[in-house]
């Protein structure tokens, strides 16, 4: 089987500082990562692989810096890389995202045989919008699974896969048909450790890189900020609330008389929370 | 990282300086619509929230508020539309079927496309849930449209346009986000985010009714089974009342059983901020903030957590937020009420054992009654 996993290279969020004076982003020196999400995507499709046979590729869309993660998914394991890549996807909101990787998805269609699955992850830690998974579904007319915990069973014969899919206050059990978009849910998997071998060969595979023109795109007027129904009309840091936190002083005092002063501090800006403390605490 | 240089964030020229055109075929959109979500039975209250806000926003552009409720016929969508008019809809659509029993993209996206088409609203509100954020994004997608996803606040701007906010950045800034030339400007707000409005009984008013273009056989994807969540095991942290955290100052995975202790001692749900979930120190459904739950208990008592961004906006909206961090200058208590600088792993046995003394007698009494 041939399945197709969209990755996203994003900075390392965890590093992200804003300048406390500007507010602005520090972004120098923050480290890119792949999305984390993803990896649970890519080791899913490098699981079914190694069952099912056949072939994974990952493609990503972004700037040419981004190869470094594709890189990175050879290492782990897939064997082919695509990098959409093209100053006309600058400020791509997920509608044009999804026009561009779905584009290119078809081209990966013709060019290395057509995807039985493509995966994303839940979301990125970036824009977290969960949008492009579905977007890239509809345009491709696949069947849309998201939040997948678990793929249960895949019969390539009849084209037939079972998934668990998590929904609001339980799991769903769905059977749908190949082809499909899969997003899968995070901590479903772990991503293995990639061979020796597998990372020699990352070092030296040749990642496919493709523009606009090469993925079949010919209405530039979808890509980037002019494909983009929505406007980022202003970036700003949250205002400061008029009072900041009563502090407890804590100078030479014991840690139970500091509890006492705390929770007598809640009581009486909440004095009803008393009651509902008390009667969840006993039941 | 002293040798950082800072750089305004990158927003490609141009693009905040769009004008806006709405074209001609977008015109006669108007009216403001908020999606009820409707799984086995029960509207989620994020659809109230939501008829909340979409009321605020509909008396602003003097148009109506439309709830819409999918669902296979029979007295659940009755009852969820009943609750639509008690929450403020002026009127409701609906798509009544029996494909539309369960949830499944197929027949929802068609449903709520075709309504769309049908009668053009200006502006769409869904939850984001699992169930509105897989709907959200391919209707969107069918409809060209512009989706602002988990917004932290809805407004309407001098023009008429919609203005939505939310966390960028990875959660470190907000952005308001805007659909100028496309209709309808849709938009996501996860649960708790926004206050839950006032129930007032209402009579039901005008309901429009909508036949599904799709049948079953149409549908690839079917429902073999549903497993409710074991409730007693699965965090109900969004609508708890007392919510205990835990962040990154706690220092070791082991120190969270001292939030689980204070917690446990009285009566909240427990959690925890990002770095804790990406460490592997709780699973991912205890996460507090933008990307995990938003919460709005009457007590949050956050321990050790610095109170970034992503993690504020999930929080703010708790009427009492205590914070426990040896760092004064921590963000937190910027956004708390009630703060103390003092080592989270030293104090929380403390205050458990503090609020257990403090607690114990009435407890005694209920037990007793």
């Amino acid at each position: 089987m041939h399945i197709v996993v969209c990755i996203k290279q994003v900075p390392d969020s965890a590093q992200i500082r804003v300048h406390p004076v500007t507010n602005t982003i520090m972004r120098q020196g923050v480290p890119t990562i792949i999305n984390p999400y993803d990896l649970f995507a890519l080791e899913e499709a490098l699981k079914l692989r190694d069952v099912h046979g056949g072939e994974v590729t990952v493609l990503t869309m972004g700037p040419p810096m981004a190869e470094d993660s594709l890189r990175k998914a050879l290492g782990y394991g897939a064997d082919r890389a695509v990098l959409l890549t093209d100053r006309y996807f600058a400020g791509s909101d997920t509608l044009a995202t999804s026009f561009a990787l779905s584009q290119a998805i078809a081209k990966i269609g013709e060019t290395f045989g057509r995807p039985d699955i493509v995966f994303t992850g839940k979301q990125t830690i970036d824009g977290d919008t969960a949008q492009v998974g579905p977007g890239i579904a509809k345009r491709l007319d696949l069947s849309q699974l998201t939040y997948v915990a678990k793929i249960a069973s895949i019969d390539l014969d009849t084209r037939e896969i079972e998934v668990a899919r998590r929904a609001e206050g339980g799991t769903q059990l769905l059977k749908s048909r190949l082809p499909c978009l899969i997003t899968m849910l995070e901590d479903t998997n772990e991503i293995r450790r990639g061979s020796l071998q597998q990372a020699l060969c990352a070092a030296r595979s040749q990642v496919v890189k493709w523009t606009a023109a090469d993925a079949g795109i010919d209405d530039l007027t979808r890509c980037g900020l002019r494909g983009s129904p929505t406007v980022v009309k202003r970036v700003f840091a949250p205002t400061a609330r008029a009072e900041s936190a009563a502090q407890i002083d804590t100078a030479e005092r014991g840690l139970q008389d500091i509890a006492d002063e705390l929770i007598a501090d809640i009581l009486t800006r909440r004095p009803a929370l008393e009651h509902e403390l008390a009667f969840n605490s006993g039941t | 990282m002293s040798t950082a240089s800072q750089t305004t964030p990158r927003i490609a020229p141009g693009r905040a300086g769009v004008k806006k055109e709405l074209p001609d075929r977008f015109k006669d959109y108007r009216h403001v619509w908020v999606f009820l979500e409707l799984e086995r039975g029960n509207v989620h209250p994020v659809s109230f929230e939501l008829l909340g806000e979409g009321r605020k926003l509909a008396d602003k552009l003097e148009v109506q508020l439309a709830g819409v409720v999918l669902g296979p016929p029979g007295g659940m969508v009755e009852d969820a539309v009943a609750e639509a008019f008690a929450y403020g809809a002026d009127l409701v659509y609906i798509v009544d079927a029996p494909p539309l029993a369960d949830y499944r993209n197929e027949p929802f996206a068609k449903a709520l496309t075709d309504l769309v088409n049908t009668h053009k609203p200006e502006i769409l509100l869904l939850g984001a849930t699992t169930l509105g954020r897989d709907l959200a994004g391919s209707v969107a997608t069918t409809l060209q449209t512009g989706l602002t996803a988990d917004c932290t606040e809805l407004d309407v701007d001098s023009d008429g346009s919609l203005a939505a906010t939310r966390p960028t950045f990875g959660g470190s800034l907000l952005c308001t986000i805007y659909t100028l030339n496309y209709r309808p400007q849709m938009a996501t707000v996860r649960p708790r985010v926004m206050p839950m409005p006032q129930r007032v009984d209402k009579p039901v008013g005008r309901v429009m009714r909508h036949k599904l273009s799709l049948v079953e056989d149409d549908i690839v994807t079917k429902v073999l089974g549903f497993l409710p969540d074991n409730q007693s095991a699965m965090a109900n942290l969004a609508y708890a009342d007392v919510v205990v955290a835990g962040g990154l100052g706690l220092g070791a995975a082991e120190n969270l059983q001292l939030v689980k202790n204070l917690a446990r001692a009285i009566g909240a749900e427990h959690g925890c901020s990002r770095p804790l979930v990406q460490k592997g120190w709780m699973p991912a459904d205890r996460q507090i903030g933008q990307t995990g739950k938003t919460i709005r208990p009457k007590l949050y008592i956050a321990a050790g957590i610095s109170g970034a961004i992503q993690h504020r906006v999930g929080v703010e909206g708790a009427d009492l937020i205590v914070a426990i961090n040896t760092d004064p200058n921590a963000p937190i208590f910027e956004f708390a009420h009630l703060g103390i600088v003092t080592d989270a792993i030293r104090f929380l046995p403390a205050l458990t054992e503090a609020f257990t003394r403090r607690l114990s007698p009435h407890s005694r009494d209920k037990l007793a009654s």
